[in-house]
């Protein structure tokens, strides 16, 4: 039972010894599934397994799910989770639900989050900050529309593993054939998506097997239990060594004696004595003492929260980042115009023009939205042309901004690379959104500029909707040289003549129009503004 | 450099969340309830402004029930770190003879605490009230926001909560509106005691267990504080070790038998416990769902 389980499956370890609970590792991770597919019994048979459920609370359960009539069913781990009466009543989890347990060697954060379309906004808020994400898969039903939205919204979001849970193994008799082709149903249904792991595990949350420990009506399966797995996991990889970068969130100036730069270092670490330079203004200065309660440090890294001061004063505000100088792989660039990926979360449609308040890292600016690139069906994966984007939906959209921010694609450097749109007027959170690499970069492989170079003079030639109108251009223009063909064949009884007539039909019209139109485009071409710019992201 | 623990990563967290409401509200204030997390909570605000002192001012909200050793250690911790504490007492409610005894635990509840919080933050004209309440306590809270938006009337909205991806909080607010900021959200009680012994926070001596004088009503183990509290018929004053998980208005507030003296027993006591930390709040337990209620109203 080889690709069942992960492929990069480590054997469990024996009876884990009583670490100190300060000395534990921390997991983050997401559930997520469609409606009545267990996913909130799923994670409170968890919780139960890892004796996370105090005896009146499961008092207390015992009675509810008397009261709201499942009482047949035994305990309904459900209610556990879903917490405010409406969701209890209707057995459906709205709005993103924390819960906390550990085990003898991890602690863990579960985001519960829900599964139905118009909460994506939700599920995506739960996994911004998870390190793992369990789809759920009813073995009944099979691979959903719902479960490809999940897994993108978890990649969308830089979630970086993935456990498949198919669930209710005993609505197909706990069959290993019709179990692997769920799992290869699956893998097919989101191949395109970058993950560092996926585990399939085949388990029952309602009867506990595979979730803590192997079941009997699994023989075949090799893999680790649910938790197992969660416990062993390589949540907190080492990142790669880099420069400093923190974002200044409060300055820190209780007397004219003392003025410090507060903030969390997001990546690298920093020493008294190291030379740092201000984003986005470019100012230098050294590192003279990185204050805290538990006094002045030697060193810090990523992840802790200090007070830094400088040698010289410096105007440095919040917002501003302070970074290891020199432009290194992988540093932050100052921008004043970006490209992202972002899902709506408010009421109200994104549409070019429009302004909304910019939050990434500590930093706030003015950002409108100048083009919507494209829209990303969230079922599907396809591309689609949209003029705007209506909530809970996925889309590639450049944006303008009114200063110069420190910035870096999400997938670099997620502390500045995440942000929030917050409209103006209504307050309301109108989108999360994750900055994307430059396009311009030459570090790119090379394939892909020529793919977008081509993209580009498709949209040049035939406009932003070139794959709709290409289809029918395309059509017609080989039916023309078809015809072209035919006439020629019968004309000369020759099929050399003909095929060489319709070739060069084919493809000696196309060139010559492109050649005359960019000809004509060398005359009147608007420069092209991110170029401007000085090269958006 | 080692990689940060599970409590460096709650703590930077924390520091985290209370230097982004100084640096986007202008009037915090921070709610100190005298208990573990209220204690917690100060310490982290401490290091959080470090070397500046606490750029805003404790409210404490005393509904005049609470244990009288809650009141001593207020005093004392006032006095030596020299806070800036604001004790608020809803005169009205007491003008009305509202009180635990007669009133019922929902409506001194209500009165006392949460009536009493809204005039006091009216009072204040704060924009951010720090709480230390954890999303591990209560189904409700487990669905609350770190930046949680109250109405001009302190109303949450549990249906209309704002999205926040990434730690990324949208502070914007219109006039009248305030935050409630909850630093503590992902710590749990565990956490909290681990934290407590590690950084030697002082918390009221209620906490340990010691011989008190207790009475068995509702279930649990009630302590007669003062002489307020008559005794109902049957009921007999025993004197038993016992402690509490959470402090609040004494007649409400239910203790558990213990051994634990110190925090490492309250820690290994935990972790072979079998019942939930809120289980001795009889204001949890008004109806299901009463917390939720509570909060909607205006209740922490």
């Amino acid at each position: 039972m080889g690709a069942l389980a992960a492929e990069t499956a480590a054997p469990l370890p024996a009876a884990a010894n009583d670490a100190a609970l300060a000395g534990r590792s921390l997991l983050r991770f997401i559930t997520c599934g469609s409606v009545d597919d267990g996913k909130s019994t799923l994670l409170g048979r968890l919780l139960y397994e890892a004796g996370a459920i105090p005896d009146d609370v499961i008092a207390s359960l015992e009675a509810d799910s008397a009261r709201i009539g499942r009482a047949d069913r035994g305990i309904d781990y459900s209610l556990l989770l879903d917490g405010l009466q409406s969701e209890r009543e209707q057995g459906i989890t709205i709005d993103v639900a924390y819960r906390y347990f550990a085990t003898q060697r991890r602690a863990f954060i579960v985001a519960d989050t829900p599964g139905h379309e118009q909460y994506t906004r939700n599920m995506a808020t739960g996994a911004s900050t998870a390190d793992l994400a369990i789809i759920l898969i009813d073995a009944g039903k099979g691979v959903l529309p719902q479960t490809r939205r999940h897994a993108l919204i978890a990649a969308f979001v830089g979630v970086r593993h993935l456990v498949v849970a198919i669930n209710k193994i005993d609505l197909v008799g706990c069959d290993e054939l019709r179990i692997r082709s769920l799992e290869a149903a699956f893998r097919t249904a989101i191949a395109g998506l970058a993950f560092d792991s996926i585990t399939v595990i085949p388990l029952s949350a309602r009867d506990g097997d595979n979730v803590a420990s192997l079941s009997a009506r699994t023989p075949w399966y090799d893999g680790p239990t649910l938790l197992g797995w969660l416990e062993v996991v390589g949540a907190d990889t080492v990142s790669p060594t880099r420069g400093l970068v923190m974002p200044v969130q409060w300055v820190n100036r209780p007397d004219a004696t003392f003025r410090g730069f507060s903030g969390t270092i997001a990546a690298g670490t920093v020493a008294p004595g190291d030379a740092v330079e201000i984003l986005p203004s470019r100012r230098s200065a050294r590192v003279t003492r990185i204050v805290t309660f538990d006094g002045d440090l030697p060193r810090a890294g990523a992840g802790t929260a200090v007070s830094l001061v400088l040698d010289r004063e410096i105007d440095v505000s919040r917002g501003d980042v302070i970074v290891a100088p020199g432009k290194a792989e992988g540093s932050p660039l100052v921008r004043t115009s970006i490209e992202a990926k972002m899902l709506v979360t408010g009421q109200a449609a994104l549409v070019p023009g429009a302004t909304y308040l910019l939050r990434l890292g500590t930093a706030s600016a003015n950002a409108t939205v100048e083009t919507v690139v494209h829209g990303i069906d969230i079922a599907t994966y396809a591309q689609r042309d949209r003029a705007s984007v209506a909530t809970n939906e996925l889309a590639v959209l450049r944006l303008r901004l009114d200063r110069p921010l420190a910035v870096a694609p999400y997938a670099t450097l997620p502390a500045l690379g995440g942000f929030i749109l917050v409209d103006k007027v209504t307050h309301e959170t109108a989108a999360m959104g994750t900055v994307i690499a430059e396009t311009t970069d030459s570090s790119r492989p090379r394939l892909h500029v020529v793919g977008r170079s081509l993209e580009q003079a498709m949209v040049r030639t035939y406009g932003g909707d070139w794959r709709r109108t290409l289809v029918p251009a395309t059509t017609w223009r080989l039916g023309s040289a078809l015809l072209l063909g035919v006439v020629v064949g019968v004309l000369t009884g020759h099929p050399g003549y003909a095929a060489a007539a319709a070739a060069a039909d084919a493809l000696a019209r196309p060139l010559l129009r492109h050649l005359h139109r960019s000809l004509w485009g060398r005359w009147s071409r608007r420069r092209d503004p991110s170029v401007e710019n000085g090269g958006g992201i | 450099m080692t990689s940060p623990s599970h409590l460096d990563r709650l703590e930077a967290e924390a520091i985290g969340i209370i230097r982004e409401t100084l640096a986007t509200c202008e009037r915090p204030v921070l709610l100190y309830s005298i208990g573990k997390d209220s204690s917690v909570l100060l310490h982290l605000a401490r290091k959080a402004v470090h070397p500046g002192r606490l750029p805003f001012p404790l409210l404490h909200v005393d509904t005049l029930w609470e244990f009288q050793e809650m009141g001593r250690f207020r005093d004392d911790l006032s006095h030596k770190l020299g806070l800036d504490l604001i004790v608020h007492v809803n005169r009205e409610g007491v003008a009305a003879g509202v009180n635990p005894i007669e009133s019922g635990s929902r409506i001194h509840t209500d009165v006392m605490k949460t009536v009493a919080l809204k005039q006091a933050l009216d009072a204040g004209r704060y924009d951010a009230a720090f709480g230390g309440a954890r999303r591990d306590e209560e189904k409700s809270r487990a669905k609350e926001r770190v930046f949680s938006v109250r109405t001009r009337d302190h109303r949450w909205d549990p249906k209309s909560q704002r999205p926040e991806p990434w730690q990324l909080f949208n502070t914007l607010k219109k006039p009248g509106e305030s935050f409630r900021v909850f630093p503590l959200s992902n710590w749990t009680e565990l956490d909290v005691w681990a934290y407590i012994e590690r950084e030697q926070i002082p918390v009221v001596p209620l906490y340990f267990a010691a011989e008190r004088p207790v009475l068995w009503r509702d279930g649990t183990w009630i302590m007669r504080d003062d002489e307020r509290m008559p005794l109902l018929p049957g009921e007999v004053v025993q004197h038993r070790m016992v402690r509490f998980r959470t402090l609040g208005c004494y007649p409400l507030t239910g203790a558990v038998e213990s051994t634990a003296t110190t925090v490492p027993e309250i820690i290994a006591e935990m972790r072979a416990s079998r019942s939930s930390e809120r289980q001795g709040r009889l204001i949890d337990f008004d109806s299901a769902g009463s917390m939720e209620l509570k909060k909607q109203e205006g209740y922490f």
